[in-house]
């Protein structure tokens, strides 16, 4: 299988290696997948006090597309507020990644932890939990 | 010179040697008979070919050449050393064992069996990836009438104890039917020492052409037949009807002749390169081998290197070198590897599985190169890797609770 020029390019130059303090107040970590699946993501971001991701980190097991998911991911992540980081959606990473349909599982993946992650943010900070509806594909 | 890509995939299948396309080649253009026409010299000569060709193949597993039977592969020859005793002798049992570390065409073979009406034990292998000959004599029933085990195995390269096996079945009055793909021709194979009944093995394996391989059926001691799975014109003492692959039978000849010409030198040669990858590669931290490392083929090595994933880390280098991995992430099923599983390796040692099977052109330089680009690839994934990061804060990962997915 042939993986597209932007995997390839995330791959071999990832964006946002790397780990934040995942005590801290202001700092939300996603840690979603399972080794037995052959992908685990962790992503963090952080948020300052107006509510803005000044930050995002991952660091992933996985195949290619996996980590180019999140990779993009993290990019995409920072600079927007919490409020709109929940609106991205997996099949938007599906597209811009042209990733093919057995490698879908690996965009919802990377949704699912930036979801995790703004809820682990959400808990420290006193705010409710969002409950999602089931990721579709798994 | 370096030359790249780097083919180390020859478990899937070998290029060919020049010499075997060298001796196929006028039997495309000038000698393309019909080795069944009895009554020109077309046919004659695609007989003579074929016959010298079946001594050839016959020399190689020390059998005699008319317990040659030419198929298309070893996926026929399985299907139709499986299917054809369990049809031939169903009067006195339908119980067959095999192993769960086979290869899918002999599992699902067994599988269609038991659909039929057969009963099949599958044994569990050992964390070497050999079978237990206790557990297999307990197995044997009297309804029992084969016992099919692997030669060597596909993924793993570990070599069954056939000598031991056939001991057993004998003893029982069972055949014994192996599957030989992966060794013959690399390793020494004979089917009167070994005590082999009936072997499938394919040319592609041993530097030969595509689509041409061989069912051995012992004639002596005992007499052995199969019942054909394909109607036609009788062919191959009515074992195998269709028209012989002469060009395809004349080179899988030349290959086993070569293969047996070189065998000692190859095996010399090629063993020192894998053990040398294999050394450099395990000192990587965390870098185990798969399977047993004393019963195996000389030119294969599978080795995870844990908290890094197959595919990802093919990827690294997968221009460059062409390898396998257990991990299935590209299948729709996401499974790993069902061998390494049966090894009782944990799924996330089988996601991060390669598996290297070098052969008769693997050079030195290559296998230098394989070294520094796995090792550069492993150590940058693990920088990504939050399984790694775990693993070095001394976190069990086997404590964590994973989300479902």
């Amino acid at each position: 299988m042939a993986y597209s020029e932007k995997v390839i390019d995330h791959y071999q130059n990832p964006k946002n290696v790397g780990t934040l303090d995942k005590s801290a107040k202001n700092v939300g970590t996603g840690l979603v997948g399972a080794p037995e699946c052959g992908d685990v993501m962790r992503l963090q971001i952080q948020v300052d006090d107006a509510g803005m991701i000044t930050d995002a980190k991952f660091k992933t097991f996985g195949c290619g597309s996996a980590i180019a998911s999140s990779s993009l991911a993290t990019e995409w992540l920072k600079g927007k507020s919490v409020d709109e980081a929940l609106k991205i959606d997996n099949m938007d990473i599906v597209e811009e990644l042209n990733l093919p349909p057995v490698k879908i599982h690996c965009s919802v993946l990377a949704e699912d932890a930036i979801k995790s992650a703004i809820n682990d943010y959400r808990v420290k900070n006193g705010l409710e939990e969002i409950k999602f509806e089931e990721s579709v594909v798994h | 010179m370096l030359k790249l890509p780097i083919y180390l995939d020859n478990n899937a299948t070998t290029p060919m040697d020049p010499r075997v396309l060298e001796a196929m080649t006028p039997f495309f253009l000038e000698h393309y008979g019909n080795a069944a026409s009895r009554n020109h010299p077309f046919g004659w000569e695609a007989e003579e070919a074929v016959d010298y060709a079946r001594e050839q193949v016959a020399k190689l597993i020390g059998a005699d050449p008319k317990e040659i039977i030419f198929t298309s592969g070893a996926t026929e020859g399985d299907n139709l050393g499986i299917k054809g005793i369990y049809e031939m002798y169903a009067s006195k049992g339908n119980h067959i064992i095999t192993a769960t570390t086979e290869h899918k065409a002999v599992l699902d073979t067994c599988k269609h069996i038991e659909k039929s009406g057969g009963e099949v034990t599958y044994l569990q292998v050992q964390p070497d990836g050999l079978i237990d000959l206790k557990e297999l004599e307990a197995a044997i029933k009297p309804t029992t009438i084969l016992i099919a085990i692997m030669y060597a195995n596909n993924e793993i390269g570990v070599v069954m104890p056939i000598k031991e096996i056939s001991a057993i079945a004998r003893k029982h009055g069972v055949l014994l039917f192996t599957d030989g793909t992966q060794a013959v021709g690399k390793i020494p194979v004979d089917v009167n020492k070994d005590g082999i009944d009936l072997m499938a093995f394919t040319a592609h394996k041993m530097y030969g052409p595509k689509g041409v391989g061989a069912l051995y059926v012992r004639r002596k001691n005992p007499r052995v037949k199969v019942t054909a799975q394909m109607d036609g014109g009788g062919h191959e003492r009515g074992m195998r009807s269709g028209t012989l692959n002469v060009p395809g039978i004349v080179g899988f000849g030349k290959a086993c002749e070569i293969c047996m010409l070189d065998m000692e030198e190859d095996t010399k040669r090629i063993s020192k390169m894998r053990d040398h990858l294999e050394t450099e590669l395990l000192k990587l931290e965390e870098a185990y081998v798969n399977g047993s490392r004393e019963h195996r083929l000389p030119h294969v090595a599978n080795i995870s290197f844990k908290h890094v994933e197959g595919e990802g880390l093919l990827m690294g280098f997968n221009k460059n070198i062409a390898l396998s991995s257990g991990s299935a992430c590209t299948s729709a099923s996401l499974e790993p590897s069902y061998v390494l599983k049966a090894l009782g390796l944990g799924d996330d040692l089988a996601h991060s599985s390669l598996r290297f099977g070098l052969g008769r052109f693997t050079t030195d330089e290559q296998i230098e190169y394989t070294i520094k680009a796995i090792s550069e690839t492993v150590l940058k994934l693990r920088e990504m890797s939050p399984l790694w990061e775990m693993y070095k804060e001394g976190i069990d990962l086997s404590t964590i609770e994973w989300a479902a997915h």
